[in-house]
């Protein structure tokens, strides 16, 4: 029995011992921090993605609640969360909070197995880093996608994946949270964070090869030559061409499409607009035949 | 007497000096002539002709784009076609300048008798005077990393160079262009090996030759002894055991002079030794004592189903598929054209991209020996440690830029790699080693650069 | 024309593969494995054939059924060699039921769980091993005599060498020892009435086979000698200091030194990647399995200094750098 009583006494006189030292040393070496930025840290999404550029939630967290006491929120949007999480930060904040749009990934190329002919067969490491390092790739296309998949790999969203007949990526823009990890991940910077646009609607340019038209031309069929005609159509002054290349600025332009028709190549590309009428049937011809 | 070689590591790849014993041939002239513009290390070299002007052999087509940099210089005569951009070695579209060729007429500066020069003859020279028109002649390091030879001969204030070492070891299997330029010019070698010791003012000379090429030691240590006997230069012709790289730079300073070159940025110099290129110093006679700007080379091509492989002396600017139809034609079935030997060369996607200052061999590899094996996972054998050549553990600096752990591999001396390929040679595995690591050690050299940067 | 094929440099690889070093030991093992035949008849063969097969079956069936990976890893020769390693550890009269048991702790427990071939910790062999000593130690403590062509579970048992030498350290009587055979005996396994298990018995046979992986490169120098020479050095002082311990040759060619050292400790997965690495693993492997083998519970300390040691692998490999090309001395 002594025993007993004796092991009860020591452990307990050690627990005891203990719990004084951890009250003690909570309270010494305790951090103060706002109590806010665990609130604002509890309506974030948790991803920690970094889409917003601060080293996960808790650091955006720490940034809004500086941000809301410095006076105002812009500049700060969380992408997965989106304007409804935001809203709800600003409301505990006690913030008004600008609107900003919602953007998507965008995969500026076209070069499909169909569009670009392979001149040689890649043996090595399949990353798209190394094949970038090792030369243009597998096409005559030293500009375009290469299909390995490192965007793929980036993406913790899952919103991004190769299409086995093309070889080239696919943006799911239910998915897609505009982080850009897979923008950094493209060694060829063919991926571009562009405005979603109404009704999920956009117009790009399909294509970022600067080569001269013949060259490009001969490398793929839909690639930008950069003759001009787009620039010229647009009556927004949306579109430059530069290097052999034009692009559309997502910020100016109004989806009217006029750049879409006058392209030679193909190499814009208007996403998610309802397909076209289908033409008249010919009226004259009918009669004839009767 | 025990033959030299470098402290750790190295392999033993199969030679397959095909063309060890094939005189070169002057190769011919072709239609074109494609000039890439960045043919050296450093700013790309700027035009200084326009479509429609004429050239003559040894007319400047490029100036020297900055302090680092070269001029280019025309291997043929004709009309210059257009300034475009072409596939080059690096495997991507860039500037060049396209001259079609017609005749073969060359400036009057260039003296092209055959008559051998002496430094003697010439009491006109001195060592600025030596790499002022080494600088005007675009001469590079003609081993293949094309490094502005002028300024490896003014080292930085915080260096000071003791002895100049020739590379004759051409470690690489196949390549035999270098072999070559001993056995029948080996006398011009040895001025521009005089000249090159005038010019980084040293008294001290050594070429390293490996002990595969006895000819080439016994033929250069009896011009060397003749030469230099008595005269106050001490010459030693180096023989050098036969193992895989000891042509590189940091080996052969380390098995020449017994002196290790720290970690980068140290280089050679910071332990008194200047490294050039054989190639170079007689790219070096023919600048300064013959007024030859540099616009050809000696190349090999070269590869196992070639029909007759062969070393050319051959001008700048040729598209090697000309010199591949020389030998044969490409074989029948899948190839593997690299610029360069099977251990550092470029593989190619195009034949038709020219000859340039570094191109030393057109090696073409066929069939299985083309295509890499499956990987498997690593067994840990630990065979890449013990082959690297500067101390490293291939096997963790691949796995940590596979998960882009960059701050461990900075501290793991990544950078100190020289890209030999022994690790990836020797895997059982047949892991690609080198292609992580390689992309690893650019981006940690970036975040070097963009660290120096910020301060 | 046909295609041009690209990749970054190199383009040459060396005939080297994991197949070529595997069927390598394999080669190495087989004059230990005909001396085993040839000392212990019958019931070698069949422990011998027991262990192999099922190890390889349990490789097999895990990879396709439990793993399901797409290419079998039954081919590159490592489930062999566990096997045979496994089987040399073995007395010759074990069940086969338990020889089966092993085989699955080795492979599965030891080698898949951990994720297969190269990300094991320990030696699979040896795990194997130490859990049969645990689970059957009755078992596993009885050895066969040499020279029983054919019998197999109804061996008539012995004494082994080790066990004279833990018998007479413990009573401190190195009287004992004169019950030892010649050190030279031991070495060829050819006393007679002496008993072990079975690969541990031909020292020859075992040098053979180091010097087959040596030629070929299979293994370095560096891990046999410095076991070998720490426990030759170590057991020497001790000779010198007491006689009641065994003299340093009697030492090396007992029990599963020469095994151990030449095989299980060079097994690539498990032992350390520097050469320095290397030496200071194989000191402190010959330092622990004296220090077992004298002062330990067991007579046999062998497995379990290679199995501590194993532990300290990863740790080695983190802070044993190899000397850089050009290192200045700081």
């Amino acid at each position: 029995m002594n025993f007993i009583l004796i092991a009860v006494i020591v452990l307990g006189a050690i627990g005891l011992i203990a719990a004084i030292v951890l009250f003690a040393a909570s309270k010494k070496f305790a951090v103060y921090e706002d109590p806010r930025i665990a609130q604002v840290g509890e309506l974030l999404p948790g991803a920690n993605c970094g889409g917003c550029g601060f080293p996960g939630c808790s650091g955006m967290a720490d940034a809004l609640v500086k941000g809301a006491d410095a006076g105002s929120l812009d500049g700060l949007m969380c992408p997965v969360g989106g304007a409804e999480t935001m809203g709800k930060v600003a409301d505990l904040l006690g913030m008004a909070i600008a609107n900003s749009e919602p953007m998507v990934a965008v995969v500026r190329c076209n070069g499909t197995c169909e569009h670009r002919a392979k001149i040689a067969e890649y043996a090595g490491l399949r990353t798209c880093a190394a094949m970038h390092a090792c030369g243009a790739g597998e096409t005559a296309c030293g500009f375009g996608c290469l299909g390995c998949g490192d965007c793929v790999a980036a993406c913790q969203f899952g919103a991004i994946s190769i299409n086995p007949e093309t070889g080239i990526p696919e943006v799911d823009d239910e998915k897609c949270t505009s982080c850009g990890a897979c923008v950094k991940a493209c060694p060829r910077s063919i991926i571009e964070l562009r405005k979603k646009g109404p009704k999920n609607r956009r117009v790009y340019v399909s294509c970022v090869n600067k080569d001269k038209g013949p060259a490009a031309m001969k490398a793929c069929a839909v690639s930008c030559i950069g003759c001009g005609k787009c620039e010229k159509e647009c009556p927004f002054g949306a579109i430059t061409v530069e290097n052999n290349l034009a692009y559309i600025d997502h910020q100016k332009c109004r989806l009217c499409r006029k750049c879409v028709a006058v392209c030679p190549k193909k190499a814009i590309v208007a996403v998610n607009f309802p397909a076209p009428k289908p033409a008249p049937a010919p009226e004259e011809r009918k009669e004839e035949q009767v | 007497m025990k033959i030299k070689t470098f402290s750790m590591g190295g392999i033993h790849p199969a030679e397959n000096k095909l063309t060890h014993e094939v005189p070169t041939i002057v190769a011919e002239l072709p239609k074109q002539a494609i000039f890439p513009l960045g043919q050296h290390i450093g700013a790309p070299a700027k035009p200084v002709v326009q479509k429609g002007d004429k050239v003559k052999v040894g007319t400047m087509i490029a100036e020297a784009g900055g302090f680092v940099s070269a001029p280019i210089f025309s291997s043929v005569s004709g009309t210059v076609f257009k300034i475009d951009t072409a596939i080059d070695a690096t495997g991507y579209r860039k500037p060049v300048i396209i001259i079609n060729v017609e005749g073969d007429e060359w400036e009057e500066s260039i003296d092209r008798s055959n008559k051998l020069e002496e430094v003697a003859a010439h009491p006109e020279l001195t060592p600025e005077l030596i790499v002022e028109r080494i600088k005007n002649a675009g001469v590079v390091g003609m081993g293949g990393a094309c490094f502005p030879t002028f300024i490896k001969l003014t080292p930085p204030p915080t260096a000071k160079a003791e002895c100049v070492i020739i590379n004759a070891v051409e470690c690489e299997p196949y390549i035999t262009a270098d072999y070559r330029l001993m056995m029948e010019h080996a006398d011009e070698i040895l001025v521009g090996l005089e000249l090159l010791m005038m010019g980084a003012k040293v008294t001290k000379g050594y070429i390293g030759i490996e002990t595969n090429k006895p000819a080439a030691i016994e033929l250069l240590s009896e011009k060397c002894a003749k030469k230099f006997n008595g005269t106050k230069y001490l010459v030693e012709v180096v023989p050098l055991k036969q193992r895989y790289p000891q042509g590189g730079e940091k080996q052969l300073v380390d098995a020449v002079i017994q002196r290790q070159v720290p970690a980068p940025p140290a280089i050679p110099v910071n332990v008194g030794a200047i490294v050039q290129n054989v190639g170079t110093a007689f790219a070096v006679y023919e600048a300064v004592m013959k007024n030859k700007p540099l616009f050809e080379r000696y190349t090999t091509v070269t590869g196992k189903k070639l029909a007759n492989p062969g070393n050319f002396q051959v001008r700048m600017g040729t598209p090697m598929i000309n010199l591949i139809d020389a030998c044969g034609g490409m074989p029948e079935g899948d190839n593997k054209l690299l610029a360069g030997g099977p251990m550092m060369g470029k593989a190619l996607t195009s034949v038709e991209v020219p000859i340039c200052k570094g191109t030393n061999s057109v090696t073409i590899i066929s069939d299985e020996e083309a295509r890499r094996k499956e990987p498997q996972p690593c067994i840990r054998c630990a065979k890449c440690v013990g082959v690297c050549p500067m101390g490293l553990e291939p096997y963790l600096l691949a796995k940590l830029s596979e998960v882009k752990n960059w701050e461990r591999a900075e501290s793991e001396d990544i950078t100190s790699c020289i890209e030999c390929g022994s690790c990836h040679y020797t895997c059982p595995a047949h892991r690609p080693l080198l292609d992580n690591i390689r992309l690893g050690k650019a981006t940690v050299m970036g975040i070097i650069r963009s660290r120096a940067a910020k301060k | 024309m046909g295609k041009l094929i690209v990749s970054l440099s190199p383009h040459a690889h060396s005939r080297d593969s994991i197949e070529r070093n595997m069927y390598g030991v394999i080669i190495a093992l087989m004059p230990a494995l005909l001396a085993s035949f040839y000392f212990f008849g019958l019931g070698s063969v069949v422990v011998t054939t027991t262990s192999v097969a099922a190890c390889c079956f349990f490789e097999w069936a895990i990879c396709k059924y439990i793993l399901k990976k797409k290419e079998n890893t039954l081919v590159d020769g490592s489930a062999v060699i566990t096997g045979l390693l496994l089987a040399f550890n073995l007395p010759s009269n074990l069940p086969i039921w338990i020889i089966i048991i092993g085989a699955l702790f080795a492979i599965g427990v030891a080698k898949m769980t951990f994720g297969g071939l190269g990300n094991n910790i320990f030696n699979p062999a040896l795990v194997g091993r130490a859990a049969l000593l645990v689970a059957f130690p009755a078992q596993m403590t009885t050895w066969p005599k040499i020279g029983q062509w054919d019998t197999y579970l109804d061996a008539e048992t012995g004494a082994t060498p080790l066990s004279i030498i833990s018998s007479a350290i413990r009573l401190g009587d190195a009287s004992v020892l004169d019950q030892l055979p010649s050190s030279f005996e031991l070495f060829l396994g050819s006393s007679s009435g002496g008993a072990g298990a079975m690969g541990e018995i031909c020292g020859l046979a075992l040098l053979f086979g180091l010097a087959f992986m040596l030629y070929n490169r299979i293994i370095t120098w560096h891990i046999p000698t410095s076991i070998l020479g720490t426990v030759f050095i170590f057991s020497g002082l001790l000779h010198l200091s007491n006689p009641v311990y065994p003299d340093p040759l009697s030492v090396l060619f007992t029990g599963g030194l020469m095994l151990g050292a030449i095989f299980m400790a060079t097994d690539y997965v498990t032992s350390p990647m520097t050469p320095k690495g290397q030496i200071i693993y194989g000191v402190a492997i010959g330092f622990l399995t004296i220090v077992i083998r004298n002062w330990g519970a067991y007579p046999e300390g062998m497995s379990f200094a290679i199995l501590i040691m194993n532990a300290f692998t990863p740790l080695i490999n983190n802070y044993v750098k190899p000397k850089r090309f050009g290192e200045v001395a700081k």
